[in-house]
């Protein structure tokens, strides 16, 4: 695993040249058996990008991830990806990302929940397998879609469910809501409505990084960070210009895609001149890799090369997961224009099932522990609900707090002092 | 200009003849003459060295020495880290900061004019301004974004519209508009010294341009009030507040407007958002008349609310109705004698003044 992993041959050879299996001929694709399939949705699509794959088989080290795992499957002792422990702590966090999504639905139906909603459901393997790798300093920026990054980034589900339910004790006290989750605690650094908006940010935030360690001089400053955004965004000009400067100044950043096929009802073959978006990554200078998003054992494989070249300072990477939503793009959303042949082929692989399916056959956990699991979320989830519902609503003075950091930007009053020291300024009845 | 002086102390109570006689005293000991550029880049070089998380990036900021050498000599004494030149990406870069500043880093983000910050808006507003309120204070972005907006010297449609009311009609920005070498030193420091995402809006034509400064300005520690107006020039009869370059022109039309015996008051707003209100309606309450000066378009415009908040708070005092000057309510055109036409001269400024005096004026300027 090592070699097709070390850092010479990480960046942009077309070609593993020192991979010695004989597997790559087989398959007509860059992925080996499992991973054949699941590419392109319906048939006639499917075709094109065949071609267009084999022509341009670009991301040698991806085939060397699934062959790896390949091989290590045929052996008679299997070396296991994950320990028990990691398993289960994969699994728990999977569970708690679909069980939070599921109540969040149910929550909107019933009216306590409002606005836009944008569910994660089927895409759980990106974010366990990305985010469980990281340490609470290093920070995650997201999208609207951004729940699930928020729980698994260790905000607990009690703040992110009073946050959607606009209550005080949310994560950021009900002035946020759903597409803006905020946590300097756990360094989430959002929760962006615009697309292609984190990037930036996301950027920024390694740039930080960089900057505490050679000008700053804190010398342990090692803090990865990981973007994440759609395929949607990689048609987007703030994408290119990060991938650029990021390459460019050698940022510790992973710029991670959840190309779920479709930007709303746009679909992502429709948008996009060439769809493979891994191939973006090179012609910036830095590798670009395509996993399989609806496994998160693949998917942390990737992450960990990625997020320790990183943390090495070897640069970015551009991770292409592909993966789907169950669900529409938004609760508002009916959901019309996707093919139930394509959704029925996805959940098929439901990220879930295929990690308890692992657990089990490799005799890592059993039935009934993974059932424990499964009830001790239900009551994380209930709990979480419970508590937003019983928590107070923002209260009137805090209208006004939080738009600066330093109130005075509210400016000087007519008794020429600062409109913030009037001590009615907090009770919301202070003349602005 | 001396005989002006005299003619002053003689008429006057003490309070008035202050800042004339302040003029006349730092003339006498030969203050020393700043231009606003070489405040600027003091007032860089200076936060630079006091903190070590300020850093400049832009285009052209480090190896050309500032596209209007505002950062002239600073990437030799901090190095390429701390002076960024980066690629044409005023989104991508703009961001970059934003996201540099949740971490505690404070950049200063040069746009090389306000007409390039369109591209960056979405962070600017979206995320800069937002990020405090939606995060309800743990991301606060101690951000600075400056450069020269307005109109220059025949640079066409495209480059010479004023941000000031777009960015200023904003929550959680804070938008300034220094005019003297004074305000830019003093507002430029507190604009980094200050947690919150600020606008500085600088002007082009005014970097060249020099202005006397006392010691306490070029000490190290001098810093100016956000939110806070300066009355440049205290007068009885009407009250004209300008920013910016628009400021020297309305001490120009005072002096013209002295000799026909309307005594005015030159407000110098320095912080747009938040606006001086308070100042403002004070000195309305005093002359009874206003008029509003600005550069950029006249709908939304700046003086549209300061009209309003006097209407709103002083109403009573006002003795005729606001003037409100402003660019005309086009893009800007190239020809030399449409653009005197498109922006406010110190004529417009005089007939304003006059008309809200209720003097006879002719109504429109000749091409």
């Amino acid at each position: 695993m090592s070699t097709a992993f070390s850092a010479a041959n990480f960046s942009t050879q077309s070609f593993p040249l020192n991979h010695t299996s004989t597997t790559t001929h087989d398959s007509p694709l860059v992925f080996a058996k499992p991973t054949s399939q699941f590419l392109r949705s319906t048939p006639k699509l499917r075709l094109s990008s065949f071609s267009k794959l084999n022509l341009s088989r670009r991301s040698g080290t991806v085939v060397a991830v699934s062959d790896v795992v390949k091989q290590k499957k045929s052996k008679s002792t299997p070396t296991l990806l994950i320990t028990k422990e990691e398993g289960l702590e994969l699994y728990e966090d999977m569970v708690l990302g679909r069980a939070f999504e599921d109540m969040c639905a149910q929550m909107y139906y019933r009216g306590k929940m409002f606005g836009f909603v944008h569910l994660y459901n089927g895409q759980e393997a990106v974010s366990t397998g990305f985010i469980k790798l990281l340490k609470q300093q290093d920070s995650v920026v997201s999208t609207y879609r951004d729940h699930v990054h928020a729980l698994s980034k260790g905000v607990p589900a009690r703040a992110v469910m009073s946050e959607l339910f606009g209550k005080t004790t949310g994560c950021c006290r009900g002035q946020g809501g759903s597409m803006h989750m905020f946590s300097r605690e756990h360094n989430l650094l959002g929760g962006f409505a615009f697309i292609g908006e984190g990037i930036p940010i996301a950027t920024g935030a390694a740039f930080t990084s960089k900057y505490k360690r050679e000008v700053l001089k804190e010398a342990d400053c090692d803090h990865v960070t990981l973007a994440f955004f759609g395929d949607g965004t990689c048609n987007n000009g703030q994408f290119f210009e990060c991938l650029n400067m990021a390459s460019l100044w050698k940022l510790p950043i992973v710029f991670v895609v959840e190309n779920n096929l479709w930007a709303i009802g746009m679909s992502h073959l429709r948008a996009t001149s060439d769809p493979q978006i891994y191939k973006k990554g090179p012609a910036f200078g830095m590798p670009g890799i395509h996993v399989d998003g609806m496994d998160v054992l693949k998917v942390r494989e990737v992450a960990k090369e990625a997020i320790g070249r990183a943390r090495r300072g070897e640069g970015p990477t551009l991770v292409e997961c592909e993966t789907y939503r169950f669900r529409g793009h938004s609760l508002a959303d009916p959901d019309e224009l996707r093919d139930p042949a394509e959704k029925a082929h996805y959940a098929a692989r439901d990220p879930i099932t295929a990690l308890k399916k692992y657990l089990t056959e490799n005799n890592l956990a059993s039935e009934s522990e993974l059932k424990a699991i499964d009830k001790k979320i239900d009551e994380v989830v209930e709990d979480a609900v419970e508590f937003a519902d019983e928590s107070p609503v923002p209260p009137r003075s805090q209208l006004l707090e939080n738009v600066f950091a330093d109130p005075k930007g509210f400016g000087i009053g007519s008794d020429g002092r600062y409109r913030c020291e009037d001590p009615k300024f907090t009770q919301g009845t202070a003349h602005v | 200009m001396l005989g002006v002086v005299r003619q002053k102390m003689l008429g006057q109570s003490l309070p008035k003849i202050r800042p004339v006689v302040s003029v006349l005293r730092s003339y006498s000991s030969a203050a020393k003459q700043m231009t606003v550029r070489d405040s600027l880049n003091s007032a860089l070089d200076e936060e630079m060295s006091a903190d070590p998380k300020v850093f400049l990036m832009g285009e052209e900021v480090g190896e050309y020495q500032g596209a209007y050498k505002i950062s002239k000599g600073l990437l030799e004494k901090y190095g390429p880290e701390r002076v960024r030149d980066t690629p044409i990406t005023e989104a991508g870069f703009a961001g970059i900061g934003v996201g540099a500043a949740y971490y505690g880093l404070k950049p200063v983000v040069e746009f090389m004019t306000f007409n390039f910050s369109m591209q960056a808006i979405d962070h600017i507003i979206n995320s800069a301004a937002k990020s405090n309120y939606m995060s309800a204070g743990q991301m606060s972005v101690p951000i600075v974004f400056r450069g020269p907006n307005g109109a220059a010297a025949g640079v066409g449609a495209q480059h010479s519209q004023c941000y000031a009311a777009w960015y200023a009609s904003c929550p959680g920005l804070k938008v300034l508009t220094p005019y003297s070498s004074e305000d830019a030193r003093g507002l430029l420091k507190a604009a980094i010294r200050d947690p919150d995402p600020v606008v500085f809006l600088e002007n082009e034509l005014l970097y060249g341009e020099s202005f006397p400064v006392s010691d306490e300005v070029l000490d190290s520690s001098f810093c100016l009030p956000i939110g806070k107006a300066k009355i440049e020039r205290v007068g009885r009869d009407v009250t004209i507040t300008a920013f910016s370059r628009m400021v020297g022109h309305a001490l120009k039309a005072a002096e013209i407007l002295e000799k026909d015996g309307i005594d005015a008051e030159v407000i110098n707003l320095r912080s747009i958002r938040p606006l001086d209100r308070s100042t403002i309606n004070a000195s309305v309450r005093k002359t009874n008349r206003l008029v509003t000066v600005e550069e950029g378009f006249p709908q939304h415009g700046v003086g549209a609310e300061i009209c309003a908040s006097v209407v709103e708070e002083s109403f009573a005092y006002l003795d005729a109705p606001v003037e409100r000057i402003a660019g005309a309510d086009i893009p800007m055109p190239y020809a030399a004698n449409l653009e005197r036409l498109a922006v406010p001269q110190v004529e417009d400024i005089v007939r304003a003044a006059k008309r809200a005096c209720y003097r006879s004026v002719p109504l429109a300027a000749a091409a």
